[in-house]
């Protein structure tokens, strides 16, 4: 049949047809159009605090948009040049790297490892349970002062407990590295407890018929725990690495707090500057968006890039 | 049952009313007729009661007061509404620190000698109307108050160390910055484990703002790496650094203030809204050991205070600039002064006996008002301020002091200063 045809076909049959009555003229609309509204509010919310203000980040990015200039000025790809010509971005790149490694890393080992333990049968499983979540309830920004202060070069009380073993003090705010494994010891603090809780989940959703079969075999423990525990929590481990990378990537809070002063510099020469605090310094300091948004960008499609790796990644190595 | 839900609408609707013609900032008439002027602060400005002063006197003028806690979210504010194009209140204040930031878009802000209400020249101090006047003439602010620098000192460790300890005594030592390092030395040789001040870009910055020219020349030409004052200055303060006279706690920083409480450091350069600072850093515990000195080496200085500008946005500039007027003239300013101790910066308000007479039981019941008064005179000329100024003395200078104190090489760090400089002139 053909589209011509039955248009016509469905005009004429109209026209023939009597005018229904309102009412079931009114809840035929209702049940054409209502499905739409019912979704809409997300849709709509989404075009408007998600996909428009993407896009227009996009084309921001193209133009040399300060605040409260008069006329930002057209210039194409420019900002993205700058951009890859700039130590200071390859440097926070770096930094957000090597932070996201050394919080994301142990942290997920840390958490399947958790979860086994608490999957155990263990006295008070729920205040366990409950207990290493609460890091995570806890204010993100009183936990980082309080790190902060924890952190300090000088006063600081894991100098002071380092000095006790006689190691001697690191200066968390000049070395790189020292910097680095003080910003990632608050993400691990905070989130490590938090993945541990969805692995367990996913833990207690494995069959317990496969372990008895197992268990006849004669498999150990160990064996137990990498044959059939891990190649199941696939699936959720794929979610908590590319929910890790995707926060891990734009880690902002952290390292704009633990600098001392209150700058957006991450530290004097930027040692623990991430592409975020670099991104906030641009915008709100150097007051420069069009440079803003062009790292914005950037990043976002770091973080695509990398999400993606990770999730082919783990697809393959736990079989 | 119905009518009730009519006047619900209605009060809704008013509401929505009256909120949107807030937000848009320049709202001109309220519901009774009268004028609605807006004003935007931050910190403490000590107003509230002469709003209602001003109100009594002019009942044809509402005033709305939005207040910021801290200074910095209140000029992000400002500055991401000038972008906007609207959202401003009537009367916006504006901190020295981001002076140069704001003068180079004073292009959308009214010049007050053209609109305001004719005031005489010598109503303020002269370096601080000089610094928020443009090139060709034009008045962009009234000032409102200014933080003059004094020298705080240690008594205690000062006499430890064998130095004089007296206020009148202690003068000698901070006459020129030659004789304060020169004292650094022999301090820092006497007390170990105390340092001779706090942090290096905290006495840098003091240096570098009496220079005639500071980063940029007055054609707006960054001149940081052939200004050869500069790197002198860097040098000197580099070099006390290297011989152990600073205590490298960052302005602000938590570690600043337990360095207060274990007094880590003897002296520090103080403004005189400092005076309350270290009260609450150093803590009852360190009551007396404190005092504080009219003398700076070379003279004087400025550090902080505020003006109030009238943007083009409103749309009751001239009421708005009549207002702000009033509120920067000396009367007021005292009253502003009793209220939140905002230190005035018009001239008859420094001769004020409310303001001579005022003390400060902390450091010893010195007469804070007198001394910091002769201080404020002693401050010459402003310092011309380009562009990106305070962005360089902010994020790129001070860090970059910061970092020689981390044991990075003077000359590395001058290089990475020298860039980072102009990168952010661009």
């Amino acid at each position: 049949m053909t589209a011509t045809l039955s248009k016509v076909d469905r005009g004429r049959a109209q026209e023939a047809r009597p005018r229904p009555p309102r009412r079931y003229r009114l809840s035929n609309l209702d049940t054409k159009v209502s499905p739409y509204l019912f979704v809409a509010p997300f849709f709509v919310l989404f075009a408007t605090i998600g996909l428009f203000p993407l896009l227009y980040t996009a084309y921001v990015s193209l133009f040399d948009w300060e605040v409260g200039a008069d006329e930002p000025l057209f210039i194409g790809l420019e900002n993205y040049r700058t951009l890859f010509e700039d130590d200071q971005f390859w440097n926070a790149l770096f930094n957000t790297f090597s932070i996201f490694v050394l919080s994301s890393g142990p942290q997920i080992v840390v958490a399947v490892l958790l979860a086994a333990l608490l999957n155990a049968n263990l006295r008070a499983r729920t205040g366990w349970r409950m207990g290493v979540l609460l890091p995570y309830v806890a204010s993100l920004v009183a936990l980082t002062i309080i790190f902060g202060n924890l952190f300090g070069p000088q006063y600081g009380l894991v100098n002071d407990v380092l000095g006790l073993i006689g190691i001697d003090p690191i200066d968390w705010q000049a070395s790189t590295f020292g910097s680095h494994v003080a910003i990632a010891s608050m993400v691990n603090w905070r989130w490590t407890g938090y993945n541990a809780l969805i692995v367990l989940a996913a833990m207690q959703a494995i069959p317990r018929d496969v372990y008895e079969a197992a268990l006849v075999d004669g498999a150990s423990a160990l064996r137990r725990f990498f044959s059939i525990t891990l190649p199941l929590l696939k699936p959720t481990l794929i979610f908590v690495i590319v929910t890790s990378t995707i926060g891990g990537l734009q880690i902002f809070t952290e390292p704009k707090l633990f600098e001392p002063s209150g700058g957006s510099g991450g530290g004097t020469e930027h040692q623990y500057q991430t592409v975020v605090l670099y991104l906030y310094q641009s915008a709100f300091q150097g007051l420069d968006l069009g440079y803003a948004s062009a790292i914005a960008w950037v990043l976002f499609l770091v973080v695509i890039a990398v999400a993606g790796l990770n999730f082919f990644l783990t697809r393959r190595a736990v079989k | 049952m119905r009518h009730r839900w009519i006047s619900v609408l209605i009060c809704a609707a008013t509401t929505a009313a009256v909120t949107t013609a807030c937000g848009s900032g320049g709202a001109s008439q309220s519901a009774d007729g009268k004028t609605e002027l807006t004003i935007a602060t931050f910190n403490e400005f000590g107003y509230e009661e002469l709003f209602k002063e001003y109100e009594a006197a002019h009942p044809d003028v509402k005033i709305t007061q939005r207040k910021t806690g801290q200074g910095q979210p209140h000029h992000q504010n400002l500055f991401t509404k000038l972008g906007a194009g609207s959202g401003l209140a009537d009367i916006e204040g504006v901190e020295e620190g981001y002076l140069s930031q704001f003068m180079s878009k004073a292009g959308q802000f009214n010049d007050l000698k053209e609109i305001g209400p004719k005031i005489e020249d010598d109503r303020w101090l002269a370096w601080k109307t000089q610094a928020i006047t443009t090139k060709d003439g034009k008045l962009m602010g009234y000032g409102t108050d200014i933080g003059p620098l004094a020298m705080c000192y240690r008594k205690d460790l000062f006499e430890k160390a064998g130095l004089p300890s007296d206020p009148e005594g202690v003068k000698a030592l901070f006459t020129t910055w030659d004789a304060y390092f020169a004292a650094g030395d022999q301090f820092i040789a006497k007390v170990p484990g105390v340092a001779w001040f706090d942090s290096a870009a905290q006495v840098y910055n003091a240096m570098h703002n009496q220079l005639e020219t500071g980063y940029y020349d007055k054609s707006d030409k960054l001149v940081i790496d052939s200004n050869t004052a500069i790197k002198a200055n860097w040098n000197t303060v580099t070099a006390a650094v290297a011989k152990g006279q600073s205590a490298r706690l960052g302005a602000f920083s938590n570690e600043w203030n337990t360095g207060f409480k274990l007094g880590k450091f003897a002296t520090k350069t103080c403004p005189s809204w400092m005076l309350g600072v270290v009260e609450s850093q150093a803590g009852p515990e360190n009551k007396g050991l404190w005092a504080v000195t009219d003398a700076f080496p070379n003279g004087g200085g400025n550090w902080g205070g505020s003006y109030l500008t009238v943007p083009k946005q409103s749309k009751n500039a001239k009421k708005a600039a009549e207002l702000a007027a009033w509120l920067t003239a000396p009367e007021q300013q005292i009253k502003a002064f009793k209220a939140k101790g905002t230190f005035p910066s018009q001239v008859k308000a420094l001769d004020a006996p409310e303001l001579l007479e005022q003390t400060n039981a902390y450091f010893g019941d010195v007469k804070a008002g007198t001394l910091f008064a002769t201080q404020a005179k002693k401050i010459k000329a402003a310092q011309y301020k380009g562009p990106a100024d305070g962005q360089i003395q902010e994020t790129v200078v001070s860090p970059a002091l910061q970092s020689v104190e981390q044991g990075k090489s003077p000359d590395e760090a001058w290089k990475a200063a020298v860039e980072g400089a102009q990168k952010a002139a661009k």
